[in-house]
């Protein structure tokens, strides 16, 4: 088996205590791409031109193309713009920004110059997620570092190019994660998300042109940049360009993240994570992180793992975390300590994210006990339906997903819970 | 109100936002001083609101909404154990009973000798490591067997 490409994680050894250092980063290419761009001083449309040939789309969740985000931001605005990093990884099942940031700071801190470049920006922050004390450490000394060598800060090697960039460290809200709530966070306040529109590129942070883009993103571009756009495009498939990570977790022998192609055949993710623990049956995977619609085990097994498979599939690749269940799995147990968690995260702000996270959770939870309904099958369908679409944030969606997805595909679970209430497993 | 040390950390953050947006560094300075006083008092929430030019209740909504704050006296270590999906898929469950039947208490609950305190957590961004607990909010320890946690609670009980 050849080895996959890999650009996100090249190189990289986490069992040497210094390989995420600067000169280690070097060694790899590292900062390649940002000289290249300040020496030929290749114009700034040129790099937005460059990410959207690539493909390269968001990968916080939604998959949105980065490129097209990138040629949102004003160009001719006078006043401050921000750019942000969303570290704040808390979707269950997503540890990949974490590794990026502990293993390879530096492609992040090189990605993010490079997007503040294309976009004429001065200033940029990263948002690490609260719970990851040393890897938000780590990033204070690789920023340090990147300081020290004239990478960041003003005239950077000695162009008439400036970039600041600081980190900042959440401290335990799932919900800071969506981009708004987490500019609302960086403000200093409650990280409840705001009405869009509005959108960031035209009022961001502290009122001001913004653009976000999640961790893995941002480490896409160096490689983009030195590579050309076109060839991170083959490396996946049309419209899924590039190599993701993909966080496994559940039922393998081997979890871990695991950076292949887009495209890549799910069964053959499974086999790189030590394929299913003590060799039993995939009952279901959820592939995209909590928030996406689980899949049964037969169809994910003739799934491709990329944006437009998934969606073909009926879920959403989202986040890359692929969590995988087997048939000791009990789905209602399951999808009650899932809507347990977004019942806690709700933030509270629209009525029906607020209220219905509560009757899905206390519904999920009579059925687990052994007191539910045949009616609240129903019933469930109809708050998910009732959330869905109706709310601020993409929170309300994230909780009504996995319960409608549940029940269509494991709906002899839940009756079987509620008839006999007991487990069928 | 707090140690000189802490208000360093705490300037140090405030270089980080624009002159005119101190609050910005309202969750780290929230942080320096919970590191100090182990949890957050109406009178540091005040320090911290005076020293940043925020009104106290601002100070006070933000340290209600992000979990990490402590909002109450604990034991001398707070142990956070993720149960969320993933974690629980490997192990969670049973880590947490046995973590509660080694200390004898629940969730929220603090240990006899004032030692520990035990908190449900949600996904920590390590699920690849489960099961996982965090110690004191800073320390991560992934594949906690059975054995690993004898031996933490061990070193933590000393
Ligand atoms: C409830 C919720 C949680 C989210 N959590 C994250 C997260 O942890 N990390 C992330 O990058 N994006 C997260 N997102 C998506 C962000 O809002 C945003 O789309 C993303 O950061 C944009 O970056 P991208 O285009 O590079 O993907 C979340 C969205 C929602 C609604
Ligand atoms: S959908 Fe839920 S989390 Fe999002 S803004 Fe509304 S109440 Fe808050
Ligand atoms: S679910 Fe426990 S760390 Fe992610």
């Amino acid at each position: 088996m050849t080895q996959p490409v890999q650009i996100l994680l090249t190189g990289v050894d986490p069992s040497d205590p210094d390989n995420w250092r600067l000169r280690n980063y070097e060694q790899r290419e590292g900062y390649v791409a940002l000289k290249k761009i300040l020496s030929e001083n290749i114009p700034p449309e040129k790099i937005i031109e460059e990410v959207k040939k690539s493909a390269l789309r968001g990968r916080g969740g939604a998959g949105f193309p980065t490129g097209l985000k990138w040629s949102f931001m004003p160009k001719q605005y006078e006043g401050d713009k921000y750019l942000v990093c969303n570290s704040d990884e808390g979707e269950p099942g997503t540890f990949k920004d974490r590794d990026i940031m502990h293993h390879n700071p530096h492609i992040l801190i090189e990605g993010m110059i490079i997007g503040a470049y294309a976009m004429g920006i001065r200033a940029g922050y990263n948002y690490v997620h609260g719970e990851i004390w040393n890897t938000y450490e780590r990033m204070e000394e690789a920023v340090d570092e990147a300081r020290e060598a004239g990478l960041l800060g003003t005239n950077i090697l000695g162009s008439d190019f400036s970039f600041q960039l600081y980190n900042h460290h959440g401290y335990g809200a799932y919900i800071c994660g969506e981009e708004t709530a987490l500019l609302e966070s960086l403000e200093g306040k409650k990280g409840q998300p705001r009405f869009k529109p509005p959108f960031p590129a035209s009022f961001g942070l502290y009122g001001k042109p913004t653009t976000i883009n999640n961790t893995e993103t941002f480490a896409s571009v160096p490689w983009i940049i030195r590579n050309g756009g076109e060839k991170f495009l083959q490396l996946g498939k049309p419209n899924n360009g590039g190599t993701k990570l993909f966080s496994v977790s559940g039922h393998v022998n081997k979890p871990g993240n695991y950076e292949i192609p887009l495209g890549t055949p799910f069964a053959k993710l499974l086999e790189m994570a030590g394929g299913m623990r003590g060799g039993r049956k995939l009952k279901g995977c959820i592939p995209g992180g909590s928030s996406m619609p689980v899949l049964p085990g037969d169809i994910m097994m003739q799934t491709d793992m990329d944006y437009d498979s998934i969606a073909k599939a009926g879920s959403m690749l989202g986040s890359g975390a692929v969590i995988i269940m087997d048939d000791t799995t009990c789905m209602v147990k399951a999808l009650e300590r899932l809507s347990y968690f977004y019942f806690e995260e709700s933030c509270g702000q629209c009525t029906p994210c607020r209220e219905g996270t509560g009757w899905l959770y206390r519904v999920i939870h009579r059925i687990e006990t052994g007191t539910g309904r045949m009616e609240d099958l129903d019933l469930l369908n109809n708050v998910a339906d009732n959330i869905q679409g109706r709310t601020i944030c993409a929170l309300g969606d994230a909780a009504a997903m996995p319960v409608r997805a549940m029940i269509l595909h494991f709906r002899d679970e839940f009756e079987y819970h509620i008839e006999h209430k007991r487990c069928l497993v | 109100m707090l140690s000189t040390e802490s208000i360093k950390k705490i300037d140090r953050e405030i270089t980080k936002y624009p002159p005119d947006q101190r609050q910005s560094a309202v969750m780290s300075a929230l942080a320096i001083a919970q590191d100090e006083k182990g949890w957050l008092t109406n009178e540091t929430m005040d320090f911290v609101a005076h020293y940043l030019g925020m009104p106290p209740i601002a100070v006070y909504e933000v340290a209600t909404f992000y979990n990490m704050y402590n909002l109450q006296p604990l034991g001398k270590c707070k142990i956070t154990i993720c149960t969320n999906l993933p974690c629980a898929l490997s192990g969670a469950n049973d880590a947490t009973a046995y973590i509660q039947q080694k200390l004898g208490i629940g969730f929220n609950q603090t240990s006899a000798d004032g030692k520990f305190t035990l908190k449900e957590g949600e996904c920590m961004g390590a699920c690849g490591d489960a099961p996982v607990l965090l110690v004191n909010n800073k320390r991560m320890c992934g594949f906690m067997s059975n054995d690993k946690i004898d031996r933490l609670l061990e070193e933590l009980g000393e």
